[in-house]
């Protein structure tokens, strides 16, 4: 039984100071992330201001901090809405099968031509921006591989004896789908969902960026980014702290979803 | 003596793979049938063996006898009602009367349930004691399979493959059955826990009046445990007689074939013998007539053209075999040499 790997406790570490700075960011920022401070208009990094100020003066470690609550709100709901619903849909096929098996594949087909971030641009396009949109837009594209994960799980376990002992048991079909298979097949889309909220955390940066995302003035990680972007070469601080934030927070979220998988490979 | 579960004219056919190109060439989709036409009847108190080949189609009718497969064509009836009616309550009483133990001890449990929690649940599904009993009945189960009590608070994965088999023999015997099914249940295990999972059963047939369906393709626990035996040729019972008979005198080519085969205790009896010629034949194509004229050592013309019937012909228990006459004559020479166990 391998015990917390160094790559597994960084990755918590990580997911731990996010989640920190989302749990209580009034405490940890110096200063009020919306306040304007024209005495320090594009200020470089120093002592009163760690992470410099942007063009209307607001620090931009405060900023960024209180981003943190944002973005793993975009992560969580990229995440559960799509798990959700994928995992009833791969739950179903999969016990199913038969023409339902044959829809849901040529769906799967169709959704998986386009690029992931293409069409969810394309929904939030016509829903119009803001953060609500990208969930409905990420919950239509996203569940796709989640249906799939679960579907071939629950393909290996139906065929497996103690489906058959349940059924020969005479227990009825929601007691075997609910409590038999869903609990042995739901470990590798959990361990995937994990994973995944690193994705939706870059797919969150680059929807606030593109604006299609959370809307300014709110504090998000992309947002602070196009912020600076017309800066980049007179205060480049604005933009790369939010940016070292989303690749910190995606190491987190990565490294503790493969350490995830690993500790419950062992088991099984 | 009135059967308990039989057996019409059963047949389990499964669709073998057909691409687009076989459907657009106009080549029908080929069908492997898993059991053609097999009528048996099991009756109360007895052990009825079945054995043959692998792939001869023994899980498959296991399968059947359970509800775990629709036949395809004939009935299963359990005591005189035919198990594919059964609705609601009534397949509820079924289930709860005929159970199964299956052929992996490693597979046939949930993992993430522990033994205890496995066996309430087929206690409290079928309210065989009240909620409050629950605890101390699925004591007295453990204790039936000689597993000790703290067993039910762990996990599957924590038990040896011979426990995991008393495991789902408990399982089974929660509900209280009349019959079980016992699909291979041994032939995952060593020989020394075989003995004990046997014996076991035995014991459990003993005192609590169990009747037992045990399929095997080992003919010598066959010889030990049970009173009556099908042999399975491709889907086929091709001999169903008292066990001790059968033994004695086959009368089927088959059935000889294979008591021919059974390795001898004592080296100096090492049969040189082929027991059966070639290979078995594809369920996908079985051969005309007779499926088994291809490899018989005593196949006539007539063979290869007329299904065999399982009829009495003469004799004493009923064979599937146009030679039967002819084959008593040979039998003599088995009957030396039955091997003990």
């Amino acid at each position: 039984m391998p015990r917390l790997t160094p790559a597994l406790l960084l990755g918590l570490v990580l997911l731990g100071a996010v989640l920190l700075a989302a749990a209580v960011p009034d405490w940890l920022a110096p200063y009020d992330p919306l306040a304007f401070d024209f005495t320090a208009l594009s200020a470089a990094p120093s002592a009163a201001h760690p992470f410099g100020t942007d063009q209307f003066g607001r620090d931009i470690l405060s900023r960024t901090l209180h981003a943190a609550r944002i973005d793993l709100q975009i992560a969580l709901f990229c995440m559960v809405f799509p798990l959700l619903i994928g995992g009833l849909i791969g739950l179903l096929v999969g016990w199913y099968g038969g023409w339902i098996d044959a829809v849901f594949g040529r769906l799967v087909d169709l959704v998986v031509t386009f690029p992931f971030l293409v069409l969810v641009i394309f929904f939030v396009a016509v829903l119009g921006p803001g953060l609500v949109n990208v969930y409905i837009a990420v919950a239509c594209v996203g569940w796709v591989p989640y249906a799939k994960l679960m579907r071939a799980e629950v393909l290996v376990q139906r065929q497996s004896d103690y489906v058959a002992a349940g059924r020969v048991l005479g227990y009825a079909m929601p007691r075997i789908l609910l409590r038999h298979i869903l609990p042995n097949a739901c470990r590798p889309v959990l361990v995937y969902a994990v994973t995944d909220m690193a994705l939706a955390i870059l797919l969150g940066s680059s929807l606030g960026y593109l604006g299609l995302g959370a809307q300014p003035p709110t504090a998000e990680w992309g947002v602070l980014i196009a912020d600076g972007k017309n800066f980049f070469t007179t205060a480049p601080w604005i933009s790369l702290f939010p940016g070292v934030a989303i690749v910190l927070a995606g190491i987190g979220f990565s490294l503790t979803g493969d350490g995830l998988a690993d500790l419950l490979a062992v088991k099984k | 003596m009135t059967a308990l579960l039989t057996t019409t004219d059963l047949a389990m056919r499964f669709p073998g793979r057909h691409g687009l190109t076989d459907l657009l060439r106009g080549i029908p989709r080929p069908v492997v049938r898993a059991l053609d036409g097999v009528s048996l009847d099991v009756r109360p108190g007895e052990t009825l063996g079945i054995v043959g080949e692998s792939g001869c189609g023994k899980s498959t009718l296991a399968r059947c006898l359970v509800g775990l497969h629709r036949p395809n064509a004939g009935a299963v009836r359990y005591q005189g009602t035919d198990i594919a009616t059964l609705r609601g309550s009534a397949r509820q009483a079924f289930h709860r009367q005929v159970q199964m133990v299956f052929q992996d001890p490693y597979g046939s449990l949930n993992p993430l349930m522990s033994v205890g929690a496995s066996l309430a649940e087929a206690l409290a599904v079928h309210r065989i004691v009240p909620p409050a009993d629950i605890p101390r009945r699925v004591q007295d189960l453990l204790d039936r399979v000689h597993l000790p009590a703290t067993a039910a608070n762990r996990y599957p994965h924590e038990f040896s493959g011979g426990q995991r088999q008393r495991i789902g023999i408990a399982r089974a015997l929660a509900v209280e059955p009349k019959i079980i099914v016992a699909d291979e249940p041994v032939s995952a295990l060593d020989v020394s826990v075989q003995a004990q999972i046997v014996n076991l059963l035995q014991e459990l047939q003993t005192s609590l009046g169990l009747t037992l369906v045990f399929i095997t393709h080992d003919l010598r626990l066959v010889r030990h445990l049970t009173h009556r035996v099908a042999v399975m040729y491709l889907g086929r019972i091709v001999e169903l007689g008292p066990t001790e008979d059968v033994f004695a005198s086959a009368r089927h080519p088959y059935t000889q074939a294979l008591l021919r085969a059974v390795p001898r205790l004592v080296p100096g009896q090492r049969s040189r013998d082929v027991a059966v010629r070639g290979e078995l034949p594809s369920p996908l194509a079985p051969p005309p007539g007779c499926a088994f004229h291809p490899r018989c050592q005593r196949a006539e013309p007539d063979c290869a053209a007329t299904v065999p019937a399982l009829a009495l012909r003469e004799g004493h228990w009923p064979v599937a075999c146009l030679q039967a006459d002819r084959a008593i004559a040979h039998s003599s020479t088995i009957a030396t040499s039955t091997p003990s166990v």
